[in-house]
């Protein structure tokens, strides 16, 4: 064991605790960054794009079109959802923790009820490789490339678009926004299943990862939290360096003392940070540059 | 005669549903069917009903935080759990001998204090609000039951008490009142019931005292507008906090007689499923108001334990449903939309006689 295999391995958990925090935050950032909703059945979305890829992977697609069903299908779940519930709570933020909590509830059941306590999971694909002693899984290279492209994707849509435009207009100012004729209804929707379809995505991708089981939503969720509530209401300036700075202290803790401690660094470092940077990182840093 | 008038005075108030003769009259008429109710029934029916009270405390706490202090709070459950943790190690230490398990009771709703006052220093003096403070709770309270849940190799045991990891802790003695010659022990049927119903119309009548008072007055005032709050000249920090640990003492007597009840505690008791029950019970009763809080409860835990026969993940859904819309279509809750309907509608023939 030399220098450089070291080095590897922390970066190798580095970039996998990375990818992990990013993923499962960056759905929840959006819904949360433009709209100021929590969604706490974020994980019941990710659950529905685990399940979706899994049955598509199982009905016979490859694995990539499965992802992108499961993304599909996830964004227009959250369609409906913001429809028939969220539509109504926007002046109401508590009121809609509480409402996507009975969402939750109902998902994590239903999905108990009419698909059983566990499906069938997919394989890990691509195999692995040998750095010194130690073999990796090649398919976390894979999720942490997709954390990177998650991001930049979610950079282009918002700054070049014309949805991005419209959406950030509709998030500073909304009469304003309203009153030169967007539509800010159908802003908030696409807003929404933007998220929804985030999560849908990393489910999705964790998909070939973990066991199928409908509380498998609660494994991100509070990942998810910690690094919504590091970062901010903003997805750049916020989620990515909240998910590097909480990748250092996952990985280190894990590595250290083992995976319940990672957990336990994660929850300590967000109450320190919160105490510290009350708005979080973004707010910190846009307080900065004003 | 008038110190009982200045008393019944201090029970009503802007902050309270419920006043004048009418309603103190059914209070005591529902008192004395509660006092007894045991002589009509069996011990494992009046065992059950102690189940339904033991809940009723929780639901109070999520009504100071969230329904009068505006904080929405889910870490109801992790002092629920770490107070009937606390009893459960300090009871299978020491024995319930010349009335320990009292003090353990008070002992481990202290730890729970203890614990709430940390967290609620950092959340509240972070100036943590709204919905960030929904999610920094529910974070500590998943935690807390993931941590409990690894517990259980032979290594985790504090004194001679096993943690016992996802199965949990059994077998700590039930609560016990010293008395000369016999001890009375307070199995899960008529001696816990009343202990737990004196308890209960205690804590319910000392609530409504504390709510009505100026304390709970600037809680509501701060609800209402924070900022205001603060230029009146309050610590907005200070009073938040002491409602929080209020509210941590409440759920942590919850946690201790249902320990106690079923002389078990689990860490699922700590999960997702058991921080989502408080807060349906509060929402569809009616969060700003103790009496529908308490009424709500019941009914709620009676409709979802009469569900449960058909299958408890049917149940779940319908309290998932029944939560969503209480939120979309009565989001000050059932029972006091109810009550605020029967209050005018009295109002209404009063003067219409008058």
């Amino acid at each position: 064991m030399d220098i450089a295999t070291h080095v590897f391995s922390a970066l190798y958990q580095f970039g996998d605790a990375f990818a992990f925090l990013v993923l499962s935050a960056c759905g929840l950032a959006v819904i949360f960054g433009m709209m100021g909703v929590i969604n706490l059945a974020h994980g019941e979305f990710i659950m529905c794009g685990a399940y979706v890829t899994a049955a598509t992977v199982h009905a016979g697609l490859p694995l990539p079109l499965g992802i992108l069903a499961g993304t599909i299908i996830s964004a227009l779940v959250g369609v409906l959802v913001e429809l028939a519930v969220i539509r109504h709570l926007y002046d109401r933020p508590l009121d809609t923790i509480v409402a996507t909590w009975g969402l939750s509830l109902i998902a994590t059941q239903g999905t108990l009820i009419m698909v059983g306590s566990t499906m069938a999971g997919v394989g890990t694909p691509f195999g692995s490789f040998q750095v010194g002693d130690y073999s990796y899984s090649i398919y976390r290279i894979v999720l942490f490339c997709a954390a990177l492209g998650v991001l930049a994707g979610l950079y282009a849509l918002f700054n070049w678009t014309r949805f991005g435009v419209l959406a950030r207009a509709t998030i500073q100012v909304p009469h304003m926004a309203s009153a030169l004729g967007v539509d800010t209804r159908l802003i908030y929707s696409l807003t929404f299943a933007c998220g929804a379809g985030l999560a849908g995505l990393a489910g999705g991708l964790y998909a070939p990862t973990m066991t199928l089981v409908p509380t498998m939503g609660a494994t991100f969720i509070m990942e998810a939290f910690v690094t919504v509530v590091i970062g901010g209401a903003d997805v750049f300036l916020g989620t990515a360096p909240a998910g590097g700075l909480l990748a250092i202290v996952k990985s280190g803790m894990t590595s250290w003392q083992g995976q319940l401690f990672g957990q336990i660094g994660l929850l300590v470092a967000v109450i320190i940070v919160v105490r510290v940077l009350p708005k979080g990182i973004s707010g910190f840093v846009l307080r900065e540059r004003t | 005669m008038s110190g009982f008038v200045s008393f019944f005075r201090r029970l009503e108030g802007p902050q309270t549903v419920g006043r004048g003769p009418a309603f103190w009259s059914l209070f005591a008429v529902v008192m004395m069917i509660a006092v007894a109710y045991p002589l009509f029934s069996d011990g494992y029916t009046v065992g059950n009903t102690v189940y339904f009270f033991v809940w009723v405390f929780i639901a109070l706490s999520l009504c100071l935080i969230w329904g009068y202090g505006g904080s929405l709070s889910f870490g109801q459950t992790a002092f629920f759990g770490i107070a009937g943790y606390g009893y459960g190690v300090l009871t299978l230490n020491f024995g319930s001998a010349y009335g320990f398990t009292l003090v353990a009771l008070v002992a481990a709703v202290a730890i729970a204090a203890l614990f709430a006052a940390l967290l609620g220093y950092f959340m509240f003096f972070g100036r943590i609000a709204g919905v960030f403070l929904g999610i920094v709770t529910l974070a500590v309270t998943l935690m807390l039951e993931r941590f409990m849940a690894q517990t259980a190799g032979p290594e985790w045991h504090i004194g001679s008490a096993r943690l016992n990891g996802f199965n949990g802790m059994s077998a700590m003695p039930p609560l016990t009142i010293p008395w000369p010659g016999e001890p009375i022990v307070l199995f899960a049927d008529v001696g816990l019931y009343y202990f737990v119903l004196g308890l209960l119309v205690f804590v319910y009548l000392a609530l409504r005292i504390l709510m009505n008072s100026s304390f709970g007055n600037v809680i509501v005032a701060i609800r209402e507008n924070p900022e205001r709050a603060e230029m009146l000249g309050y610590d907005v920090r200070k009073y938040q906090l002491i409602t929080f640990v209020i509210g941590a003492v409440l759920a942590g007597i919850s946690g201790v007689l249902y320990t106690a009840w079923g002389q078990y505690i689990t860490p699922s008791s700590m999960g997702m499923t058991a921080a989502a029950l408080p807060l349906i019970w509060v929402a569809v009763g009616g969060r700003s108001d103790l009496t529908s809080t308490v009424v709500g409860t019941l009914v709620v835990l009676a409709a979802f334990q009469a569900l449960t026969i058909y299958g408890s993940q049917y149940a779940l859904v319908f309290m998932g449903v029944l939560l969503v819309l209480t939120v979309l279509i009565a989001p000050n809750g059932l029972v006091l939309g109810t009550m605020n309907w029967l209050g005018r509608l009295a109002a209404r023939i009063t003067q219409r006689a008058g």
